[in-house]
């Protein structure tokens, strides 16, 4: 009989009446949030504070070097480096190799100055060598900053190790060097790949590791290098949260048995501080050094070879994104918790009997909308954010176009998977203000508690690995490397998981929450 | 699909209290089928039951032969009202039934028609938070014919209906029966039935009571009963009940007469008689019928009235 009158709606054309259920229950779904004036006026509320409160951030960061701020040198895989060594070199032509014998690596270490000054013009200075003090040789394309280079170096804590182009490093082994115990290292070169080789006696080598530098030019420099990253300290605060200093430090590093291989010009070695800073009278600040006496070779520098973590990153352009998550979290709470509220869920279930079909469907809508406005917000603030850091003479550390993708994607993936767990949150409660409030614990309240300085943080790490927070992982746009000394810490902006790993949690949460909830929904009687 | 509404045994417990005690009926097409019984009697829960918005314990609901849960675009199936209030007051009525129409597949030109059908015109632009109770229950009927569903399922849908609308509810629901669907009405009053339903079926207590038709039901409450009009009615009844029969006064000049065929009582009274105006055999009305019915079934007549559930 249904039939019969079929006739009368024109609407019931068959590619409709062919598409499957779930498509029409989505549409359905998406025709009751476009047709609440409210719930949209909501949505895009959370679009702009979004993009409101990061531009706002953003124009209050000033930066100012008085004249023109110093170029930051690019490394190869397009990140912000800081080059700085003392370097003792010349060039090599073609493949060929270097041997040294390292005897000795010391370091000193500037404390702050004691206030008032006992005799003016004395500096504390104590020796030692902070953890990642690295000398060593080097093969490196030029004497640009921020071009490709791969050295086998020792370190102050770290032992042996190969890194190049900033951003990698292999370990090699353990343990420091003395006149009693030196290590041998060597580079050789083949091409575009350069192998890292250690001996204790020069006879027995190991292998380290061998780094591939894409577009290595035929004529490069080979020699010996030393650097010191300052030195870091980081202090636990007397109500959570830490605070990190940096106090200058500088390594020497004793050579002899130097011998090269290759077609390596004669002549003397030639020191270069590369990206020494100079004072207003000229004279460089806080130079490195070299000496040179028969065979044995003194290189002294400050400095490090290592990517920057320091300085604005294209995410702190989004701090506005929590008020514009818990916007959302509201809206995706009241999308089902209304329809408790008024009955009206009776009506969803008759029209979409198969319960967990139809909260999908209501879970893919509200997560679908979430993500297209998040999409246009976190754009909007990145892009225009961005400007306005630069503009007011911020270095903003440059990423990938796929990094920035990534963040700008994932910050619509994290409000789209938050609004999905508010949404089954609010399932399983049925009453509004209870389910916003169970949401905004589940998420909200972790990530301020990890980024807020209240809590140690080893407490704040592990908040931001357990809790749906860990999305938030997915806006650190620089990683944190192992083989650079940093206050890695949520209230920095470094999580503790990878970006995807991050989000992939929170995504966890959401499934879990939307199970539990079609559990409950089956379970009921409506 | 055969417009049918199958319920066999429904068994259902809330707790201490048997809501469903072996409901079992059949709704045919063609035929308005007054669901009735005093609240509590589990009208609302068989619906929802058949609805597949409760589990029944035991028992097997069928629409068409299938279960609810098991049809597809199941608005173009079964069409139900059961809270006109059900909606969200700050979307237009006309989005409340697009949503609904978009969930079967159906588009904008179904939504004006039944807009149109049950004369809702263009108040379904307006916000149905400030819908009157009669706007709501035309809205909830037009949401129930948007599928233009063989079987028709309403829960008390003259409740809050002007006078007018009541009649016009009843019109309508006549009409939809004319074209061949099975239409459900429940309601806790007959009265509201009497001129609408061709077929009854009486629930109390969470059990059908009687399944008849109307017609049947006041004939079988009607059997035996004259009424008699006299100016002396303890004369009439003295000499009525010295020839057997059961007499009530009904009123100052009127007595029913049970026990006695029309034409002995006139005999009767003629022989001693007594003077009377009227005899005439007694026509139950469906109410009178009704309370016969449910007399055991009504459970706290007075204290149960809110346990419509």
């Amino acid at each position: 009989m249904s039939d019969r009158r079929r006739g009368d709606a024109p609407g019931l054309s068959t590619t409709v009446a062919h598409r499957s259920g779930f498509a029409r229950l989505l549409r359905a779904e998406w025709t009751k949030f476009r047709t609440v004036r409210g719930w949209v006026l909501a949505m895009a509320a959370a679009a702009l504070v979004t993009v409101l409160l990061g531009l706002l951030s953003a124009s209050g960061s000033h930066t100012s070097c008085g004249g023109a701020c110093p170029a930051v040198p690019v490394g190869p895989g397009g990140e912000a480096v800081e080059d700085k060594f003392y370097f003792v070199h010349r060039p090599l032509n073609g493949d060929g190799s270097i041997t040294v014998r390292v005897t000795s690596m010391t370091g000193q270490i500037r404390l702050p100055d004691l206030t008032p000054t006992p005799t003016p013009g004395t500096r504390r200075v104590v020796s030692g060598l902070v953890p990642w003090a690295k000398a060593g040789v080097m093969i490196k394309e030029s004497m640009k900053q921020g071009s490709t280079y791969a050295a086998v170096m020792v370190t102050g804590a770290h032992g042996v190790r190969m890194q190049h182009d900033f951003t990698q490093d292999v370990a090699g082994r353990p343990g420091g060097v003395s006149q009693r115990s030196p290590r041998w290292l060597r580079l050789t070169r083949s091409g575009e790949d350069l192998t890292g080789y250690e001996s204790t006696d020069g006879r027995q080598w190991t292998r380290v590791g061998t780094a591939h530098l894409a577009g290595l030019p035929d004529a490069v420099q080979v020699g010996l290098f030393a650097a010191s990253p300052g030195d870091l300290t980081v202090t636990p605060g007397d109500f959570g949260g830490s605070s990190a200093a940096s106090r200058f430090a500088e390594a020497t590093a004793v050579f002899d048995q130097v011998s090269l291989e290759g077609s390596v010009a004669d002549g003397v070695w030639r020191p270069d501080d590369v990206g020494v800073t100079l004072d207003p009278d000229g004279s460089a600040h806080h130079p490195g050094g070299f000496k040179e006496s028969g065979d044995t070779y003194t290189v002294a520098g400050v400095g490090d070879i290592a990517p920057l973590s320091d300085g604005p990153q294209i995410e702190n352009t989004l701090t506005g994104l929590l008020t514009g998550l818990i916007v959302v979290i509201v809206v995706a709470v009241m999308f089902i918790t209304t329809e408790y509220r008024r009955g009206l869920i009776r009506t969803t279930l008759l029209a979409g009997p198969r319960r967990g079909r139809t909260l999908v469907a209501k879970a893919l809508a509200i997560g679908a909308v979430t993500f297209v406005t998040g999409l246009a917000a976190a754009t909007a603030a990145v892009t225009l954010g961005k400007g306005i850091l630069v503009a007011n003479g911020n270095y903003v550390l440059p990423v990938a176009p796929f990094t920035e993708l990534r963040v700008i994607a994932g910050t619509a993936a994290l409000l789209a998977a938050a609004a999905v767990l508010a949404l089954a949150v609010g399932t399983l409660f049925r009453r509004s203000v209870a389910a916003v409030i169970t949401a905004i614990v589940l998420i909200v309240v972790p990530y301020i508690l990890a980024t807020a300085s209240v809590l140690p943080a080893g407490a704040a790490q592990w908040l931001m690995r357990l809790t749906p927070a860990a999305g938030f992982a997915i806006q650190q746009s620089i990683p944190a490397y192992a083989h650079v000394l940093g206050n890695y810490t949520p209230s920095g902006g470094y999580y503790p998981l990878a970006p995807w790993a991050g989000l992939a949690v929170l995504c966890g949460y959401a499934v879990l929450a939307l199970g539990l909830a079609v559990f409950q929904l089956r379970r009921r009687d409506a | 699909m055969r417009a049918t509404i199958e319920v066999a045994g429904l068994r259902k417990r809330f707790g201490q209290t048997m809501a469903l005690d072996g409901m079992s009926f059949t709704v045919e097409p063609g035929q308005v089928t007054g669901f009735v019984g005093p609240n509590g009697a589990g009208k609302s829960t068989t619906m929802r039951v058949i609805l597949g918005l409760d589990a029944a314990d035991e028992g097997t609901a069928l629409v068409g032969g299938r279960p609810y849960t098991g049809l597809r675009d199941p608005l173009r199936h079964v069409g139900a009202l059961l809270d006109a209030a059900a909606l969200q007051p700050s979307r237009t009525g006309r989005n409340h039934l697009l949503w609904l129409a978009h969930s079967q597949g159906l588009g904008a030109r179904r939504v004006d028609e039944v807009i149109e059908r049950v004369g809702l015109g263009p108040a379904a632009g307006r916000r149905a938070g400030g819908f009157s109770l009669g706007m709501r229950q035309r809205l909830g009927i037009a949401a129930a014919l948007l599928g233009d569903p063989p079987v028709l399922m309403l829960d008390e849908p003259s409740n809050g209906l002007d006078p007018e609308g009541i009649v016009w509810m009843r019109g309508f629901l006549r009409a939809l029966a004319a074209q061949g669907r099975a239409v459900l009405v429940s309601s806790h009053l007959m009265s509201e039935l009497e001129d609408t339903a061709d077929h009854l079926v009486v629930v109390g207590r969470g059990r059908v009571v009687a399944d008849t038709s109307v017609a049947g039901l006041i004939a079988a409450a009607s059997t035996g009963r004259v009424a008699l009009r006299t100016t002396a009615p303890a004369e009439a009844m003295a000499a009525l009940a010295h020839a057997g029969a059961a007499v009530a006064a009904t009123g100052r000049d009127t007595l029913t007469v049970t026990g006695l065929a029309a034409e002995h009582v006139v005999a009767v009274l003629n022989r001693s008689a007594v003077p009377f105006s009227e005899v005439s055999a007694h026509r139950a009305t469906l109410e009178e019928a009704y309370m016969e019915l449910t007399r055991d079934a009504v459970e706290f007549r007075a204290a149960g009235q809110e346990a419509a559930r």
